[in-house]
């Protein structure tokens, strides 16, 4: 861990120097020490390829199929054979030929006596609520088969509507940005081009604002607390530190959800919180911590406090006292010798602390769950809804794409501005 | 060489007998109920009867009502359960998207035999709860006289609980906003009807307290959380009965919902499965579950076979079917997703 430790860096920079000295046979040595570096990755390589492996199968895959899911969708094309074959010419706005008419008329019927109707009435009510019922009707009117299909389909006034068919179109397409875009607020209008979903139905880039704001107050609270705590730690006698470090590990060992239990018991109206406060006279009225974005916070910056303390606390445990000493005999005041002596060698853990827990709060599920209110579900409850509840697993994809892109952009923004040999996470 | 053989050809055969022993043992009937006094309930009144009965043995699992879990099992073709309860929605989105048996009841019960809605293509009704409000008298010096007395902050003021969900609470909405009963689906499937339902909501938005889960609403009540919240009466009444809790009822404009019973795609035992629900079909046996919660048959001619200290507390007791509306799942099948994601959009504003 220590600076002085040689690192991987080193040997190239030798060779540089040492062919500077001897250009003649510096090539072939140059080339023989690549040679025998290859030999080492590859080795450890192979000992790493087990893990590799299982990464690949168990985590890779699943992910990647999962998100797959995102933009393939080819429930509505697979059911719709004929009506795409018929829609090919459609230039998408009004309404199309007769022989689209009738070709749809077809797949419906061959849909039911598959056994399928049900599958693509459900993709269908997706893209376009009511769909399904309005499906599922001209099914049954074509079974009856008292009028002729093309009758029966006109009579429908869903088929005849302005919206209906460019819906079934974008349908007959296996790839589609459908969900994607409903991730973002956006759709296609009748023109080709993309916009806003109207105010009223617009959700998601709220709710991603949200999860960034409250892990951005999470990492900071948890920062304001846990820096003076690991200085502390690191200052004190060793004895005491262990104390202080097992004080800080014991509710990391406890599981979330019983931490996250615990605090709603705090936090009731009526719990604890509420009466210290009501009796200390802080509050003349009892709070609602409860179902509020505050008792969430709280909850999730006690479950964090761990995760951005453990980095600091380790990279403070290694910064000679005699340095801050050196500083004052030089002339610093106190403050400008923890500026500029202490602060820039802490400054990697406190990175590394908080962005650790800034990821790990994007992906907060149970806490919000149970602790915040109505208005402070963050992005993971929304996916485990439409995996869960809404049987949407297309829209949970698109979702937990986003986030996933999201949080990697901003790991590769932290990773860029400090380097990510600077993190230290322990 | 030899010695790993033999180990191995152990080890087969160690486990095609554990396998012709599980196939041995496959008088079992595994079902998925969503746990709690409910699941409970359920045990007494027809798991244990059945497998005494006709000696096929219930293997029992629990799970909290979403069909995520069973749509997993089905895609992967793996399906460790035979029977699934769910709820009325449910049925009909599990049906949609293949992941429940459509059911033949010839191996039931006659269709025409249960209450109106309780009989689906891909599940079967298994009792009939309420969607009710409850409060607790201590609390509360007036007494609210219905389920839309929710809405009036002025006559009682103080935070209230709703369930986290659209279903019910646009109902309501609507009916308290001067929609008759009759019309509110119809009102619902406008643009209007949903935004005049929306409006109405927002008139008490600050003063609500959501939940999700049914134990919930008892809980809230209990710690003073809220002075009313609406619930489904099993789980207060169960409060007011087993842990002595003094709340209150209020049936009037209660929503008449159906628990259900439903066997996933691929299932592996479907002929115990059918027993098993010819078994809880037949009048006299539906009638049992109210004797151990207090949820209504789905049985038209069960109504005679419930026990008489039980009847007053079901939702369908005659007392309570004055003011009440009965769930419409064709309407919430159709409606259901957008209704949720306009819910939430409406919730994080």
């Amino acid at each position: 861990m220590s600076a002085f430790e040689p690192t991987k860096l080193d040997r190239p920079r030798a060779t540089r120097d040492w062919s500077a000295a001897n250009a003649g046979t510096a090539k072939s040595v140059a080339a023989a020490l690549r040679r025998a570096d290859l030999g080492d990755r590859l080795r450890s390589l192979a000992l790493a390829a087990p893990l590799l492996l299982l990464l690949a199968l168990s985590f890779g895959i699943p992910i990647v199929l999962l998100l797959s899911r995102a933009v393939y969708d080819p429930t509505i094309a697979d059911a719709l054979p004929q009506t795409s074959q018929a829609l090919v010419g459609w230039n998408g706005t009004g309404l199309p030929d007769d022989a689209a008419f009738l070709a749809l008329a077809a797949d419906l019927r061959s849909n039911q006596a598959k056994g399928t109707a049900y599958e693509l009435a459900k993709s269908l009510n997706a893209r376009l609520p009511g769909a399904r019922s309005q499906v599922l009707k001209t099914m049954r009117q074509l079974e009856a088969a008292d009028r002729p299909p093309l009758e029966v389909m006109k009579a429908v006034p869903f088929w005849s509507a302005p919206g209906t068919w460019p819906v079934i179109e974008s349908g007959t397409h296996s790839v589609t940005s459908f969900y994607l875009l409903s991730a973002l607020d956006l759709r296609w209008n009748s023109d080709g081009g993309i916009e806003r979903v109207p105010p009223e139905q617009a959700i998601f880039l709220q709710v991603f604002m949200r999860t960034f704001l409250v892990a951005a107050a999470v990492t900071l609270a948890t920062l304001i607390l846990g820096f003076p705590l690991a200085y502390l730690i690191a200052s004190v006698p060793k004895g005491l530190a262990a104390i202080l470090i097992v004080a800080v590990l014991l509710p990391f060992w406890t599981s979330i959800l019983v931490r996250t239990a615990a605090w709603t018991v705090l936090l009731q109206k009526f719990g604890l919180v509420n009466d210290l406060l009501l009796w200390l006279g802080v509050a003349n009225d009892r709070l609602d911590l409860m179902y509020s974005r505050i008792g969430l916070i709280i909850a999730m910056t006690h479950i964090q406090l761990p995760f951005t303390l453990l980095p600091i606390y380790s990279v403070m445990r290694t910064i000679q006292p005699s340095q801050m000493k050196a500083a004052y005999s030089l002339g610093a005041k106190p403050f400008t010798a923890f500026r500029r002596v202490y602060l820039p060698q802490v400054f990697p853990g406190v990175m590394a602390g908080c962005l650790l827990t800034f990821i790990l709060c994007l992906g907060y599920y149970i806490t919000p769950a149970l602790i915040g209110g109505a208005s402070d579900q963050l992005i993971s409850n929304f996916i485990a809804s439409y995996v869960n509840v809404e049987l949407n697993w297309e829209m949970a994809a698109a979702l937990s794409f986003i986030l996933l892109v999201f949080t990697l952009a901003l790991f590769g923004i932290f990773a860029r501005i400090l380097g990510l040999d600077r993190l230290k996470l322990v | 060489m030899k010695i790993a053989n033999a180990r191995l050809f152990a080890f087969a055969a160690a486990t095609a007998f554990i396998t012709m022993g599980h196939a041995a043992l496959a008088d079992e009937l595994s079902i998925m109920a969503s746990g709690g006094a409910w699941q409970d309930a359920q045990r007494k009144a027809w798991f244990e009867p059945f497998s005494k009965d006709t000696g096929i043995k219930i293997v029992e699992q629990e799970y909290l009502g979403d069909l995520g879990k069973v749509k997993a099992m089905v895609d992967t073709g793996n399906v460790p359960i035979d029977l699934v309860t769910v709820e009325t929605a449910t049925v009909l989105q599990g049906c949609d998207a293949g992941i429940l048996e459509r059911l033949d009841y010839s191996r039931i019960a006659p269709r025409e035999k249960f209450i109106e809605g309780s009989a689906l293509d891909c599940g079967v009704g298994l009792d009939a709860y309420g969607d009710v409000l409850a409060y607790d008298p201590n609390v509360l010096k007036q007494a609210p006289t219905s389920v839309l007395d929710i809405f009036d902050t002025t006559k009682f003021p103080g935070k209230r609980a709703m369930r986290k969900f659209p279903a019910q609470n646009l109902e309501w909405a609507l009916m308290a906003d001067g929609v008759a009963a009759a019309d509110v689906y119809a009102v619902l499937a406008t643009p209007e009807g949903v935004n005049r339902a929306f409006k109405k909501l927002d008139t008490i938005k600050q003063d609500i307290v959501w939940w999700d889960a049914g134990a919930q609403p008892p809980q809230l009540l209990a710690s003073k959380e809220v002075v009313m919240t609406t619930a489904w009466n099993g789980r207060i009444q169960n409060a007011i009965d087993k842990d002595g809790a003094p709340f209150k009822i209020v049936w009037n404009n209660q929503i008449l919902e159906y628990d259900m019973i439903a066997i996933p795609k691929g299932a592996k035992n479907p002929d115990l499965a059918y027993k098993y629900l010819a078994y809880i079909s037949q009048p006299e046996i539906n009638a049992k579950l109210a004797s151990y919660i207090t949820y209504g048959p789905v049985r038209i001619d069960a109504a005679s076979f419930v026990a008489p200290d039980a009847l007053p507390k079901l939702p369908n007791a005659p007392d309570h079917m004055t003011a009440y509306l009965v769930a419409d799942t064709e309407f919430w099948g159709d409606y259901g997703e957008d209704l949720v994601k306009r819910f939430n959009a409406w919730l994080a504003q």
